[in-house]
This record gives structure tokens, sequence and C-alpha cells, in this order.
């Protein structure tokens, strides 16, 4: 280490942050290639169907053989297209999913930036995602995309109210906005975890997550049936897949918060047993079967119903548990968070 | 003179802060402008973190960026603008619009001149550890020595909520909307009839074949 310090001089500091993000985006990247090959066998398995089982060992190389294709296709941009805002919306869809993970914990020690205000920053970059799917919509000048980017835009906002105020439960149970600070505040076994004391707002930001990665059953951007494929009905070859890549991060990143925030983090669920990154990795894949399961389950919800549930149910709850936190805090039960 | 990689970064954001508010303005699409104006706000937010405001940088981020421009753009998009008709009266309305711009940038050069905000009259802000909580200091002081003006400000915008809700909330006479909560308690009895009919016996063919 001493020795490529030198190598480097005064511009370490740039080298190690570079390697650094570098050691978080390629696993990333890796995960989401197998989280859709993770997808197709879990919706096979629950339909009664294999799923893909040609490509490699037991359809291990599938996740390859769709990369290969993809890059390999033409980009196809329409004639009456915005070119510039076209080219330039998969970008602004995957770079905030990227972004986020600068802020994420994998233990006590392993973050890239150890911020106070870690989970405001989270929140505010998330809620520039919501560009990538506007821009790809208006750019692409076609009815269909227009249509799915007007609804991925009221969707977004509206769940995005929510999942704010189930964060705000969290903070003040936790008394910080900093992630590792609000994982460090559930040690000791899972019944100090914070989906016990916060449940309502657990379940309203687990929902409003699915539904802000515009995951089924909440996916009306998409909405084949209607709209045929939304926002990115227009997009080919590579600048398809970067929107695909952006929604599989996302949901990488919404498992990791969920399990950071309400399920412990790092911490192990027994406080016998030594805490450590694997266990937040099995959390977050708890998470991100669940994120499956739900679309193998449920039909696509209809989009006044979306409405409702984030503006008419979900809002009204976090808001009364916000006021019962602070009333819980005030009395005896206010050890519930600590 | 400036030699600190801060004073770097601050140059680089006031450029393109400048460039972007600069095309929300000229830009001739407003869908444009408006993306002209997330970039001025970000950018806006970069700047406000040198201060080390960070709260403020974030908070402007979520709250301008994140959905006040969502909203804005999603208006914007779905209107049919017709731009020769938004120039039409560019020339009648110079004359005045001219002196009043003179007047307003000769106000701002009055106030922010050097004299007043110059770095020599305003002093470097103490630089904070990275654990510092910023958020919380804007927290205690919200809450305590402006907990009045804070509370006053959070009625005026409750006040402006109801206002623009009852401006533009009407009850449609032919809406198809269904109260979830009957949709949910309806029984099969209220749509269904089970109507019990004897079974039909199958006549047994008969030896000469029922060919008839």
């Amino acid at each position: 280490m001493a020795e490529l310090q030198a190598m480097f001089g005064a511009s370490w500091p740039l080298v190690w942050n570079l390697a650094k993000i570098v050691a978080i985006v390629a696993p990333l990247m890796v995960v989401v290639a197998y989280l859709t090959l993770a997808e197709r066998k879990v919706i096979g398995y629950i339909q009664a169907r294999i799923g893909p089982n040609r490509v490699g060992y037991h359809g291990v190389l599938q996740p390859v053989a769709d990369g290969l294709k993809l890059l390999f296709k033409e980009i196809v941009l329409p004639t009456a297209a915005s070119k510039k805002l076209f080219l330039f919306a998969p970008v602004l869809a995957l770079a905030p999913a990227l972004a986020a993970w600068a802020v994420v914990p994998f233990s006590a020690k392993l973050v890239l930036a150890n911020i106070d205000a870690s989970l405001l920053y989270i929140m505010a970059v998330t809620s520039m995602g919501v560009y990538g799917v506007i821009v790809a919509g208006w750019a692409s000048n076609s009815k269909y995309a227009f249509l799915g980017s007007l609804r991925s835009a009221a969707q977004i906002v509206s769940y995005e109210i929510a999942m704010g105020f189930a964060l705000v439960g969290v903070l003040m149970a936790a008394n910080s906005l900093n992630l590792v600070k609000i994982v460090e505040a559930q040690a000791g076994g899972f019944w100090h975890w914070y989906f016990i004391p916060l449940f309502p707002l657990f379940l309203v930001y687990l929902i409003s997550g699915v539904a802000e990665t515009n995951r089924a059953p909440f996916d009306v951007a998409e909405g084949e049936s209607e709209i045929v494929a939304g926002f990115h009905v227009e997009y080919s070859g590579m600048a398809f897949a970067v929107f695909f890549l952006a929604e599989y991060a996302n949901m990488i990143l919404v498992s990791a918060l969920t399990s950071l925030m309400f399920l412990g983090g790092w911490l192990s669920p027994l406080p016998f047993l030594p805490d450590g990154t694997g266990w937040m990795f099995a959390k977050m894949a708890g998470v991100l079967f669940l994120f499956l399961w739900f679309r193998a389950t449920f039909p696509r919800y209809r989009y006044d119903q979306i409405m409702r549930l984030g503006w008419k149910v979900f809002i009204p709850i976090t808001l009364v548990w916000i006021i019962v936190i602070g009333a819980l805090m005030q009395t005896p039960l206010g050890v519930l968070f600590h | 003179m400036m030699a600190n990689f801060q004073d770097y970064v601050f140059y680089a954001f006031a450029a393109i802060l400048l460039g972007a508010g600069l095309r929300v303005i000229t830009a001739r699409n407003p869908v444009h402008a408006a993306l002209y104006l997330v970039l001025a706000f970000f950018t806006a937010a970069g700047i406000w973190l040198l201060l080390e405001a960070e709260f403020l940088a974030i908070a402007l981020v979520l709250v301008y960026v994140g959905a006040v421009m969502v909203l804005f753009l999603f208006v914007v998009m779905m209107l049919d603008i017709n731009l020769d008709k938004l120039r039409e009266g560019f020339w009648e309305a110079l004359p005045v619009a001219l002196p009043v711009a003179v007047l307003m940038a000769l106000e701002m050069a009055l106030v922010l001149g050097s004299r007043h905000f110059g770095p020599e009259r305003v002093a470097t802000p103490k630089p904070h550890p990275a654990d510092y909580s910023n958020t919380a200091e804007l927290g205690r002081q919200l809450y305590t020595d402006y907990v009045y003006p804070f509370e006053l400000a959070a009625v005026i915008l409750l006040v402006a909520i109801v206002a623009a809700i009852a401006l533009t909330l009407r009850r449609r006479k032919d809406t198809k909307y269904i109260d979830p909560a009957q949709q949910v308690k309806v029984k099969r009895s209220d749509r269904l009839k089970i109507v019990h009919m004897p079974a039909e016996k199958p006549t047994p063919p008969t030896a000469e074949g029922d060919r008839t």
C-alpha cells in the first residue's frame, strides 16, 4: 500500500476513492445482471415453469447472453425525437441510482463517504431519478412514451412524500440522519430493530419503495396492455439496457435501505452471533425476493387506485405514526427506540 | 492570490449557474428552459455545499429539483405553447421593460457591491469537522429562537394550500367514481343469483339409433 501511495503522490486520495467507487459499482452491476436471472427463475418456479435453463449450467450464463445481445443491437433514433435529450435521458436515470450508493454503509467501517446527513442525501439523489423517465418520455416524441412518463412523474412524486415521512419516523427514533448511527441505534438482537416499533412505517416504506422503482404491481409507467412499454418504448439496444440497469440498481438500493433502517443492517439477529456484512446481504436478498414475489402475485393497480393508496392511505398513516412516536418518546415506553 | 481548490470549484459552479440561468430565459423551447432551471437549482445547491450549508443544499435538491420542478415540467410538457404568439409583444414591451431591468440591475449592484458584502466584510466561517451536524444545529435554532416566525410561515403556507384546493376543487356530476369501501363490502348475493334447476337426464339411445 505504501508503495502505491508513493507512486501516485499527491493524486493518491483521488485514485484511492476511484478504486473504492469501482469496488462498489462493479459488484453492483454483476448483482443487477444476476438479479434479472433470479427474477426469471423465481417467477418461473412460482408459475410452475423452469425459467431460462439453456445458456450455461441451469441458465447461469443467461445474463451474459442478454447483455451481449443488447450490446450488439442497433440504437434506433426516432426522426422526430429531440436527439440530445433522447440520448441523455438514460444517463439521467442511471446516474442517481449509482450516486446514492456513495453513502450506503456495508458495515460500521465499510462506507465510501460517512457524511452526517446521509439519509437526506439518499432521498435527494433518488428523487432525481424521475427526470430520466420524464425526459425519456418527452424526448421520444411519441404518445405512448409521453403518457408513460406523465404517469410515472405523478406516481413518483406522490409516493416520495409517504416515503419521506416514513424516514422521518426512523430518524426520530434513531435521533440521527446518519445511516451508520441509525443502524447502531438498533443494536442488541432483532427485537431492537426498528421494524417492530415502526411497523406501519416499515410497511409504508417497503410498498412505497416498490412504487418508486416502478415495479409491479405499480408499473403503470410501463403498462404493457395499455401503452406498450411506456416511457422507454422508443429505446433499443444499450440505451434500453441502461434504463433496465437503473431500475434494478434502484431495487437493490431500496432493499439495502430497508435493511439498514428497519432490519438492523449488518447487525446479527441474535446478540451472541457476530455482526457482519453477510447479514446485510442476506437481508437485502430477502427484501429483493419480496420484490419478485410481489411481481408474480399481484395484478397491476389501476391508476386511480395507486393515487388513492398513496395520498389517502399511506400519508395519513405515516403522519399519525410520527405523532405516536413523538408522544411515546416522552413516556417510559421511549426505551422501545433505544 | 487564489490557489485554493475550493475557489476553483466555486468559480466553476458559478459559471455553470450563470450559463444555466441565462439559458432559462433564452431557450426557445419551454421544456428546455425548465430543464436548465433544474440545472441551475442543482448548481446552486453545490455552491451552498461550499458554504457548509449541507442541510439547505440537500433540501434544495429534494424540494425544488425532486418535487417542484417535476410538477412544473409536468405542466409545461402538456401545454401547447405557440412561440410566435409569445414573441409578438416583445418590441412593444421593451420600452417599459428595459428601464425596469436597468433599475433592478443597479439596485442589486448597490446592495451586493463589495462595499457591504466583500470578503473583508464577512468573516470566513469557522470550518467544522466532518461529523458536525448542520441539521441538528438548524433544527435547534428553528424551534427555539425562531419558533414564532417558523410557526407563522407554516400557518401561511397552510392557508395557501387550503385556498388553492378550495379554488380548484369541483365536483363533477358525471364522474364514475365508486367508493372503494362499498366495493369491498359487496357480497355474492348482491351480484349473483343461484337458480336451482333439476338435472336433465340424457335419454338412453334406442335400438333403432337416433337418426330420425
